[in-house]
C-alpha cells in the first residue's frame, strides 16, 4: 500500500476548503516530491471549480489554471503529486466519474466527505497502472506529520 | 523552446520534467518530443495520431486548440509548451461509488 504524507497544515487546509465551499465541491492541487512509497506533499493549492452548472456534485479545474499551478510548483522545486476534492454529503470514496476523469497516473487523489457542512472522512486513492487501459485506484494510507524536514531545494536556494 | 512534461508522463521521458527542443511549430515540437521519447507517444496520441481527448497543450498561457493555426502555430526559442492532462470528477450517483454504494453520509 502506498502512503500519502501530508503536513498537518495541508491536511487541515484541504478539509477546511471542503467546508468553505459546501454545498459545492472544492478542488485543488497537491504539490510535493516523490517519496519511497508515494508522495510527500508540502503544499496544497486551491483551484476554482469551473463546473458552476453542477458544482454540488461535479468539479473541474481549468487547464489554464493547472498550467499556472505547475509553474508555481516548479518555482518551489516541487511537482504536482496529486489533487483533492470534496464530496458534499457523499462518502469519501471515488466515483465512476472520478475514475473516468482520472488521468494523472502515479498521483494521489484525495477525497473529503463533507457532511452537513462539516469535514468528515478524508481518504486518498493512488492512481496506479501504466496506461488509460490498465489504470486503477488503490486506497492508500494518509500519514499526517507536524512538518517535514526542509527540502534540499529550499536549503540550496538560500546558499550565497 | 522548452516543453514541460507533467508528472504522469515523466516515467516515459527518462524522468525528465522538461525538454528543450529546436522546432518551428507546436506540432514540430511535439514530434521531436515523441521521437526523443517514443514511449510517450501512446500516452499523448490516439490511434489516429491526434492528441488524446484529455490531453491539453498550452503554448505559454494559450490553449493551442484555440489558436488560429492550432498546432501549426509558429514557436520561438523563448516559448514554453505545457502538456496538461485534464482533472475533473464528482460525487457518486446511486450505485456507482467504489465502496459506499452511493449512500449519503449522515
Amino acid at each position: 500500500m502506498s502512503v500519502l504524507q501530508l503536513t498537518r497544515a495541508v491536511y487541515e487546509a484541504i478539509r477546511a476548503h471542503g467546508e468553505e465551499t459546501y454545498p459545492h465541491e472544492c478542488c485543488g492541487a497537491l504539490l510535493g516530491k516523490p517519496a519511497a512509497r508515494g508522495w510527500r506533499i508540502d503544499a496544497a493549492v486551491k483551484a476554482g471549480n469551473t463546473r458552476t452548472d453542477s458544482a454540488h456534485n461535479r468539479y473541474n479545474i481549468a487547464p489554464a489554471e493547472l498550467v499556472k499551478i505547475e509553474r508555481e510548483a516548479r518555482s518551489l522545486g516541487l511537482s504536482i503529486g496529486g489533487f483533492y476534492h470534496s464530496h458534499p454529503d457523499h462518502p469519501a470514496q471515488w466515483s465512476q466519474t472520478d475514475f473516468a476523469e482520472a488521468h494523472w497516473l502515479g498521483c494521489s487523489y484525495v477525497i473529503t466527505a463533507v457532511a452537513q457542512g462539516r469535514a468528515a472522512v478524508t481518504n486518498s486513492f493512488f492512481l496506479a497502472g501504466t496506461t488509460e487501459e490498465d489504470k486503477r485506484f488503490e486506497q492508500e494510507k494518509i500519514e499526517v506529520v507536524a512538518a517535514f524536514e526542509p527540502l534540499a531545494a529550499f536549503g540550496e536556494s538560500k546558499k550565497p | 523552446m522548452t516543453i514541460y512534461v507533467p508528472t504522469p508522463l515523466r516515467p516515459y521521458a527518462a524522468g525528465k520534467d522538461a525538454l528543450d527542443v529546436n522546432a518551428g511549430t507546436v506540432s514540430g515540437a511535439l514530434d521531436e518530443l515523441t521521437q526523443t521519447f517514443p514511449d510517450l507517444r501512446q500516452h499523448l496520441l490516439n490511434e489516429a495520431g491526434k492528441l488524446r481527448a484529455f490531453v491539453n497543450v498550452y503554448l505559454n498561457d494559450e490553449d493551442v486548440g484555440y489558436l488560429p493555426d492550432k498546432d501549426a502555430t509558429a514557436v520561438s526559442a523563448t516559448n514554453t509548451l505545457s502538456i496538461i492532462p485534464s482533472i475533473a470528477g464528482g460525487t457518486c450517483r446511486p450505485g456507482d461509488c467504489a465502496f459506499g454504494a452511493g449512500t449519503r453520509a449522515e
